[in-house]
């Protein structure tokens, strides 16, 4: 189950990255989070899975879609072109991913041998409003302030004619 | 008195500089007053010379054993001490009484030749400033002091070469004198110093206590050679010896006052005492004694043969003059101060003599300089015609006047370093002295006839004599070149050389050999002269063209002025013109490159700043796989250090 | 290795992924495909973070808390890049990143 999973995200991120046509980027990079989503629920981790779906899946997908629309011009299909420097870039992720496998497969990772729980809501609540309420509150604001300065910045600013 | 002047000696130069400071500061408007000051103080100058000269005369074993000294210390640090002072001993009083008697009489003299001058009252304070630098160097303790005032000296001897310098020949001359001396004072110094630093002192008593044990102090013969030529490179140029004469003739463009004073009688001859101060050292290292020898010998014939053709009265005499330099020279290369010191007092007293006399025919021809002008002046200026004859009669060596007894004492030394000696060289050197002392006589007999005799060659002249004042100086000059000389004669039980000398004295016999002969070759001079030039039995213009090579290289000097022109032109300014290349293309080229390397590699690295973050992106991460990689390679522990953490 | 399914697993899924958006940040040039890329790999650590929490600290449900809150940062974030990416669109009409070069010398 986690190989076919794992190929459908990844293959969908490639797609996403290899994509010279922005909308069908964004189509796939849907994809993709669904596929984490999916992972989630394979980590026994269901309330995040949910979070994901709701918010990636539904809000910031949205919201880049209403990126590309509003600052498309002339012909979709070439919009999303690489840059020049693409091979070294390529070739630097490439590195990485070998490096950080043969890292990962060579450590003595420390695990634990205890059950999952089941009720994974009704503790990440007792987290969330114990022992991480500051953060908690200083991300509500944090997403108040990007809210005003979204629609600040986007508004513009009005030219004295 | 006695007893005053040898204890306060130092008030014979000093008394000449308060009246340079006297006149410089307060009494310039007034020349009258200024002369009155000049005079008086060196007329007092002169009486405590005199004083001295008695003192030391009395009892002058005693100081020629330990000479009287009185120094004190002007300047003091470690391992070094400087000291100035006087020192009194038979050289040194008869230098000093030379020295103050032709000042004096010069001063005198001024008073009618640079009357209504515009600068009347400055000469005078050039003047005393002069008669103290020459004291002082004459009076000197020290190699130092004598340095110091040597300096000065030739400064005195710049500032009044050029004292009319409204004229450009003038400026010019006085230029060539400074640079011509100073580029000898270079060897001098450095002559100086190693001296100082080989042997801790430049005291002149002790010096000749420590230099001839000189292997004590860790030098080898040849380096003691070395120092001795090096030093005798100051002389060169300030006694006008060859190659460094060109300066003495130029030097002529000074007021003819100037000429008899500075170069003839005094100035010139420090160069001469200089060495005879230091004869210890030549005498030490027999190589250098004949150098100088071979290059004094070679000086007087060189500038006789010029003074065969020259034209201008002062130029004749002053040629004449380095002659006679050269023939002191020779005679301190033979190992004799004796005799040096002997024919340099005796041709202060007639160089001097002939200078005047030849400022007194200026002063009455107007100015005119070229001798075939003149003619038939014995009728206008007797005194002057009297007083010069006896000048011509004591420089060609006739006895009994003065020049005859110190010449015939120079011959007699060289011959005798030849004859006991057996050194070849001097042979030579005897040879040419003989041949010079013809030619001195002819040249000098030469210019006495065009001068003095014959018919008045230019109709618009007036001559007539010069005034009293003038005149004074020719005759006590004159009687002192009748009577000079005698105090040398050889059958004087203390004749001139028991009181100056160098080491034991030696009653030398005295050779009729060489008396007689050098008495027979200035006359055959003279006759020659009075043949061509008086009874005009021979033509000079038909010798002048028959000998036409020889005549024009004499008459151009040898050419040695346009040769060193030539030389300063193409070798130094061309080494200036090497070295503003090296500056402006290498040196200038090194300090721009650094400079534009600096830049050029700037304007290379600039180009990662290309603005574009994914480049920026690029290379962090491109960084992080480099470190991941190092660190894997070389293991945990290096990797950390390499980090920054700790082991 | 095909039957256990253990920490490793995830770890190298999440560092391919991660491998993937930087490329993706890296090589495009539209200014929203970089934003694209920038969500994967910020995803990419989510699941980082939730492994860990179920592998390593089974009980603790610590590594979910700060997923949750790497996900609400992201969305700030995305909200704030789109307007900026506006903003210069309506000045510069392009959204060329190779454009946007003037910190360059």
């Amino acid at each position: 189950m986690f190989w076919i999973l794992a190929i459908f995200t990844l293959g969908s991120a490639l797609l996403m990255v290899m994509n010279k046509n922005i909308f069908h980027s964004a189509l796939f990079m849907v994809l993709t989070f669904i596929g984490v989503a999916a992972m989630y629920v394979m980590l026994q981790a269901d309330f995040m899975a949910a979070v994901q779906i709701l918010v990636y899946a539904g809000a910031i997908a949205i919201f880049l879609v209403f990126g590309i629309m509003l600052t498309q011009r002339g012909n979709m299909k070439q919009t999303n072109l690489f840059a020049k420097h693409t091979a070294v870039a390529g070739l630097v992720s490439l590195a990485l991913v070998v490096i950080n496998a043969f890292m990962v497969w060579n450590t003595n990772w420390l695990k634990s041998t205890a059950e999952p729980p089941q009720d994974t809501v009704g503790q990440i609540a007792d987290l969330m409003l114990g022992k991480f309420m500051v953060p908690f509150e200083v991300a509500a604001i944090l997403l108040l302030v990007a809210l005003l300065g979204a629609v600040i910045i986007a508004k513009g600013v009005k030219k004295t004619s | 008195m006695v007893n005053f002047a040898l204890e306060n000696a130092w008030l014979i130069p000093f008394l000449p500089f308060m009246a340079f400071v006297l006149i410089a500061l307060v009494f310039k408007p007034l020349p009258k007053v200024s002369a009155f000051v000049a005079i008086t103080c060196m007329l007092t100058s002169f009486v405590l010379a005199i004083q001295i000269g008695i003192g030391v005369f009395l009892d002058a074993e005693r100081f020629i054993e330990e000479p009287l000294k009185h120094t004190f210390t002007w300047f003091s640090m470690s391992g070094l001490t400087i000291e100035m002072g006087t020192q009194i001993d038979p050289t040194s009083a008869m230098m000093l009484f030379v020295v103050t008697l032709v000042a004096s009489l010069v001063q005198i003299y001024s008073l009618g030749y640079m009357h209504g001058d515009v600068g009347f009252s400055r000469f005078f304070a050039y003047l005393s400033l002069f008669a103290m630098s020459m004291l002082g160097l004459v009076i000197a303790p020290n190699l130092l002091q004598m340095f110091v005032f040597w300096e000065l000296v030739g400064l005195c001897s710049y500032l009044l070469i050029g004292f009319w310098f409204f004229k450009y020949s003038a400026r010019e001359a006085a230029k060539k004198a400074f640079i011509t001396t100073r580029t000898g004072d270079f060897g001098l110094l450095l002559g100086l110093l190693l001296l100082q630093i080989n042997f801790g002192t430049l005291d002149l008593v002790k010096l000749g206590e420590m230099i001839p044990n000189f292997t004590q102090y860790g030098l080898t013969a040849s380096g003691l050679t070395v120092i001795a030529i090096i030093l005798f490179l100051g002389p060169i140029g300030k006694s006008g010896q060859f190659p460094l004469h060109v300066w003495l003739p130029d030097a002529m463009e000074g007021p003819t006052p100037v000429s008899a004073l500075i170069h003839a009688a005094t100035m010139v001859v420090a160069g001469v005492y200089l060495v005879g101060r230091s004869l210890i050292l030549f005498q030490t290292v027999p190589a250098a004694m004949t150098f100088v020898a071979c290059i004094g010998a070679f000086t007087a014939l060189f500038a006789a043969t010029i003074a065969v053709t020259q034209v201008e009265m002062k130029k004749i005499l002053a040629y004449s003059t380095v002659s006679q330099l050269g023939y002191m020279m020779l005679a301190l290369g033979c190992g004799s101060l004796t005799a040096s010191m002997f024919h340099l007092m005796t041709h202060a007293f007639f160089k001097a003599l002939m200078f005047l006399g030849a400022g007194c025919v200026l002063h009455g021809m107007h100015n005119e300089l070229n001798i075939w002008k003149y003619g038939g002046l014995k009728k206008y200026m007797p005194v002057t015609y009297w007083t010069f004859l006896i000048g011509c009669l004591a420089i060609a060596g006739i006895p009994p006047f003065a020049g005859f007894w110190s010449k015939d004492e120079i011959l007699l030394v060289t011959y005798n370093m030849f004859a006991h000696g057996h050194q070849p060289i001097y042979l030579v050197l005897f040879i040419m002295a003989v041949i010079t002392a013809g030619l001195t006589a002819f040249y000098m007999f030469r210019m006495f006839f065009i001068c003095f005799h014959g018919e008045l060659r230019d109709e618009h002249a007036h001559p007539h004599e010069a005034p009293p004042s003038m005149l004074i100086a020719l005759i006590v000059l004159g009687a002192l070149s009748i009577v000079g000389g005698l105090v040398g004669m050889p059958w004087l039980e203390h004749p001139f050389g028991y009181y100056v000398r160098l080491g034991e004295f030696e009653h030398e016999a005295p050779n009729y050999f060489i008396m007689v002969g050098s008495v027979v070759v200035a006359c055959i001079g003279i006759f020659t002269a009075i043949t061509i030039y008086l009874k005009k039995s021979v033509s000079h213009e038909k010798l002048a063209e028959q000998y036409k090579g020889i005549y024009t290289v004499l008459y151009n000097k040898y050419y040695i002025d346009e040769i060193y022109l030539w030389l300063i032109h193409n070798v130094l300014d061309g080494l200036g013109r090497f070295l503003w290349w090296v500056d402006i293309t290498i040196v200038d080229g090194i300090v721009d490159g650094v400079g534009k390397s600096t830049q050029g590699l700037g304007s290379i690295l600039r180009r990662a700043q290309t603005g574009k973050l994914q480049h920026y992106a690029l290379v962090l991460f491109a960084g992080v796989v480099i470190l991941v990689v190092i660190m894997a390679m070389t293991g945990t522990s290096s990797a950390s250090s390499m980090l920054g953490g700790v082991r | 290795m095909m039957g256990n399914i253990g920490l490793e697993h995830f770890l190298i899924f999440s560092g391919t992924l991660f491998c993937i958006g930087l490329f993706g940040a890296l090589a495009k040039r539209n200014v929203i495909a970089i934003l694209m890329g920038l969500e994967i790999m910020l995803n990419s650590v989510n699941i980082n973070l939730v492994a860990f929490s179920r592998y390593a600290t089974t009980g603790d449900l610590t590594g979910q808390v700060f997923a949750i809150f790497v996900v609400a940062v992201a969305a700030a974030e995305v909200a704030v890049g789109l307007a900026l990416i506006v903003a210069i669109y309506r000045d510069r009409m392009s959204v060329n990143v190779e454009d946007f070069d003037w910190l360059k010398w």
